[in-house]
């Protein structure tokens, strides 16, 4: 649909991603480390759960819709408790590397606290999934069509752009809460999230039907964007008092240590 | 299947495993690619170039079907959304109509022209009314009041449109299941109703031609050059050139170019190839085909008698075969020169003599002088009296009219040799659809009954062939009388009906017959196609060879002779000192058919004095560009070639989209700045005592 489009679609997707990227993850070398390694934790459950559909396809019968459809389920349904699944391994995996980190360095403290490693591993998620869901819909809308010749809604890509940006948030959002669940063995917490990681990717199959999809799945997000909020130590206290812009006198009041 | 899950694999790899199908499924969501359709290329001469040109990435335009030459100012002015992809039904492909659009450029995008499956009523021919008319006899110099077409107009009903150069890319398509998607898609989103204009989003079509020469020959051949290799990228235009079949009754040497003493030859022509408006659907039944069918089957009939050597070439372009053949002859670089010919007879259009007769033209200026009269008078009295044999009913046309286009016109323009054309028109063509894409077998007549299978359509012989075996024996027995052959033996000259009906069917309704198989060698069966071959004139190097080099092993079967000798006796035989060498006679190994109860085809080698030569203008030789005694056409090259069809949004969608994306982008920009600013306050309570670890 042409370079606007292009490029619109394109901040919609990524922008929020791009922001948090430039401001809070770029400085710091560490950090951009961290967040490669999640993505790459993502592409290898994506990797292995491919390998299952493929295999599962090759063995179905190709000419059954309902078949197909089937598939596809159990396809996305996989998909999400593996990529969870991966969720807890980099977890165990970052724990034990901190343990090391800490042993071979000199300083007493950690280099970089557990919220931030789930900030940063969620936002890894995020971008890879992100990627991989809009890449190859934006390489389309560079040429001069639009989708709609054969009947589908002309609104297929401000919605994919839209739903990408979702699914950004709320990766970084779930790691948040995942990684401060299993730090206080909160399990009833895990579940919240793989079950509303299930809805989400499930509500993706009212499409073309794009309110069905984007309303409730940015419902959801701004839920759990409030509860990680929560759990990285956040308040509605600390917030009103930010927004009023009382936050410094607040400070210099009580003297709390920063 | 509409539902898209993001979190899933990509959308790729999904519809390449259901589908094993190359390009992503959101393109197949967005574009359907347009087969079967024939673009207009360009073509540069000495001074000019004509047809047409797209964009680098093609065109884009908004689809309108012009219903009427009313309806041109919507497109032209009031339309709301240009430019506009104007889709042309057949009867408005018209001169009025084509040069309206190309004034009015800058909103017309392209131009797409339906074809029907039935040829107009009124004829159509997109050539010029005086075909040749720079580079044949009649110029200023040879004779003032026949140049240009003064006396006799041979073209009426042509338009010049393949001539005239358009400033964007016209495609031509078939009327079948790709254009009714068309026509659905215009209904659905592009009709005006009640005046009022549609809205978006539209449906629009991109067609792509991007030609790269420019201007003319000399200025294309000048970029071409200084590049190593033919076919390297470099080039921006190729001549036109393709192939001159002839051969001789007796063998000639023909490593020993030149004059030839003691031999005085008669020569029968005909043309080979034709042209249409657009690249590819150019047939020529009855402009060329009925010519050389009927040369071919005169050749067979006179096989083994006497001597006589008929050449069918290229002629469409400026008469580029025959201008290289006299060329040739007269720089001692033929098998013979000038001063051999005795005289020539040359088979025009000849296909619908059944409505319009056989007429023999012959030159007038060169008439002047006796002797040639006199050869002309005995060589018609010859036609006359074998036409009166045959109950064929031949005419002569008034002897101040000139000579219709044909290749005769460049030999007398070296020497004046006595000659007759043989056409079925009186005065101008009867052939009211001259190099169109309407020139094709149904105009011959060529039809056969419904419920024949292929091999059985290939053996039935029509009224047109049988038409066309009378006209061949007729040229057949007035050669041989003219080259001094005895009466006795004239009643014997008998082409043959079958071999001209399969002749017909191999060049007019598809390649692949039996007999064709069984003639050409092993190696060139992908010849063979389901088609009939494409008769213009083409590039060298280009795969527009198939009908001369069909031509070729035709003739060489025809008036050949079958050996017993083994493969390598048959291809080796440069090196024999006799007089069946490769100097004297040309060898061809050919596949032979497969006997009953055998799987392999028994070849064998065939003897005969065809022969193939290049016909390249002169103009390329002598590196004169701009000549105008030769030819100078060449056609530019190009790389990519498609069209397809889509929906496009409207400029206020996109523009929204745009700016709703930079808006996310500095909104979550300024807002994770002031987060990212405040977050040591923010994210503090609850907070672990700084000397924690975990």
């Amino acid at each position: 649909m042409t370079a606007s489009v292009f490029f619109g679609c394109t901040f919609i997707a990524f922008g929020p991603a791009i922001a948090l990227f430039l401001f809070t993850i770029a400085r710091d070398p560490l950090r951009v480390i961290f967040l490669i390694a999640g993505a790459f934790f993502w592409l290898v459950s994506l990797l292995l759960s491919s390998l299952v559909w493929f295999i599962s396809v090759q063995i179905s019968n190709k000419e059954s819709p309902e078949q197909q459809k089937g598939l596809l389920i159990f396809g996305v349904v996989l998909s999400v408790l593996l990529q969870e699944l991966f969720r807890f391994g980099y977890y165990k995996l970052l724990k034990k590397a901190n343990e090391g980190l800490l042993a071979l360095s000199q300083e007493e403290t950690m280099p970089i606290s557990v919220r931030q490693l789930a900030y940063v591993s969620g936002l890894g998620f995020g971008f890879m999934s992100g990627a991989f869901s809009v890449v190859n819909i934006l390489a389309d809308s560079v040429g001069p069509g639009t989708v709609g010749i054969h009947g589908d809604s002309q609104h297929f890509f401000l919605s994919s752009a839209f739903m990408t940006m979702a699914i950004i948030l709320l990766h970084m959002f779930w790691g948040v809460v995942f990684f401060d669940a299993c730090e206080k063995r909160r399990w009833w917490c895990l579940v919240v999230v793989v079950a509303s990681h299930l809805l989400v990717s499930c509500l993706t199959f009212q499409n073309p039907y794009y309110v069905g999809s984007l309303v409730p799945t940015y419902v959801i997000m701004f839920l759990m964007g409030a509860w990680a909020f929560c759990c990285a130590g956040g308040s509605l206290r600390n917030l009103k008092l930010c927004l009023t812009c009382k936050d410094k006198d607040f400070l210099l009041a009580n003297h709390r240590p920063r | 299947m509409g539902s898209i899950p993001t979190q899933w694999i990509t959308p790729l790899l999904l519809w390449g495993l259901f589908r094993a199908v190359s390009g992503s499924s959101v393109e197949q969501k967005i574009y359907v690619n347009l087969n079967d359709t024939a673009p207009c290329v360009r073509l540069l001469n000495g001074t000019h170039q004509i047809g047409c040109q797209s964009s680098l990435a093609g065109d884009v335009g908004v689809i309108h079907f012009l219903e009427s030459e009313e309806d041109l100012p919507w497109v032209l002015t009031s339309g709301p959304s240009p430019p506009y992809m104007v889709v042309l039904e057949a009867p408005l492909f018209t001169r009025s109509v084509m040069m309206k659009l190309n004034n009015g450029s800058s909103r017309i995008a392209g131009v797409a022209v339906v074809i029907p499956s039935s040829s107009p009523a009124q004829g159509f021919s997109p050539h010029t009314t005086c075909p040749n008319e720079n580079t044949g006899l009649y110029s200023e110099s040879y004779d003032p009041s026949m140049a240009h077409c003064n006396t006799t107009v041979w073209n009426p009903l042509g338009n010049g449109l393949s001539y005239e150069q358009f400033n964007f890319p016209m495609f031509s398509l078939k009327d079948d299941n790709g254009t009714e998607v068309i026509r659905q898609c215009y209904l659905e989103h592009n009709r005006v109703v009640n005046g009022s204009a549609p809205g978006y989003p539209l449906c629009a079509m991109q067609l792509s031609s991007h030609m790269h020469a420019v201007t003319d020959t000399v200025t294309c051949m000048r970029r071409s050059e200084g590049s190593a290799f033919s076919l390297s990228q470099d080039k921006v235009c190729d001549a036109l050139s393709n192939y001159n079949v002839w051969s001789s009754t007796k063998s000639l040497n023909n490593t020993a170019k030149g004059h030839k003493d003691n031999e005085t030859i008669v020569i029968a022509a005909a043309r080979l190839d034709s042209r249409a408006f657009f690249h590819g659907v150019s047939l020529g039944a009855e402009g060329s085909a009925s010519g050389f069918i009927t040369l071919l089957a005169a050749a067979a009939a006179l096989a083994n008698i006497t001597r006589e050597n008929p050449p069918p070439r290229t002629e469409t372009f400026d008469y580029i075969g025959s201008s290289r053949m006299v060329y040739d002859m007269e720089t001692d670089n033929f098998a013979i020169d000038l001063d051999n010919v005795h005289s020539l007879v040359e088979i025009g259009q000849v296909g619908l003599h059944n409505v319009s007769g056989l007429w023999l033209h012959s030159d007038p200026v060169s008439r002047r002088n006796d002797a040639v009269d006199k050869e002309v008078k005995s060589l018609m009295d010859t036609f006359q009296s074998v036409a009166t044999n045959l109950n064929l009913s031949l005419g002569l046309p008034d002897v101040s009219q000139p000579l219709p286009p044909a290749s005769f016109q460049r030999f007398l323009r070296a020497q004046p040799i006595p000659g007759l054309v043989l056409t079925d028109h009186r005065s101008h063509f009867t052939n009211r659809f001259f190099e169109s894409m309407y020139d094709n077998a149904e105009y011959l007549n060529l039809t056969y009954p419904a419920d024949l299978s292929p091999e059985e359509r290939f053996t039935h012989v029509t009224d047109t062939a049988r038409g066309l075996t009378e006209v061949a024996t007729l040229v057949a027995r007035a050669l041989y009388k003219q080259a001094g052959g005895a009466e006795e033996w004239l009643a014997s000259i008998q082409a043959d009906s079958q071999t001209v009906a399969q002749l017909l069917y191999g060049f007019l309704v598809q390649t692949r017959n039996p007999w064709f198989e069984a003639i050409i060698p092993p190696e060139d069966q992908y010849l063979l196609m389901p088609s009939p071959p494409e008769y213009y004139v083409g590039v060298h190097g280009s795969t527009n060879n198939t009908a001369s080099s069909l031509v070729y092993y035709v003739l060489a079967n025809l008036t050949g002779t079958a050996l017993n000798i083994s493969r390598d006796n048959c291809t080796k035989r440069e090196f024999t000192d006799d007089t069946e060498s490769t100097h004297m006679n040309s060898y061809m190994w050919v596949q032979g058919v497969t006997p009953p109860n055998a799987t392999e085809p028994v070849s064998y080698c065939v003897r005969s004095t065809a022969r193939i030569s290049r016909a390249e203008s002169p103009a390329f030789l002598l590196k004169d560009y701009r000549s105008s005694n030769f030819s100078t056409w060449t056609e530019s090259r190009w790389i990519r070639i498609g069209a397809r069809i889509f929906l496009v949004a409207g400029p206020d969608l996109e523009m929204l989209t745009l700016g709703v994306g930079v808006a996310v982008l500095l909104a979550s920009l300024l807002l994770t700045y002031v987060i990212n600013s405040k977050a040591d306050f923010l994210f503090s309570s609850g907070r672990e005592p700084a000397n924690a670890t975990y």
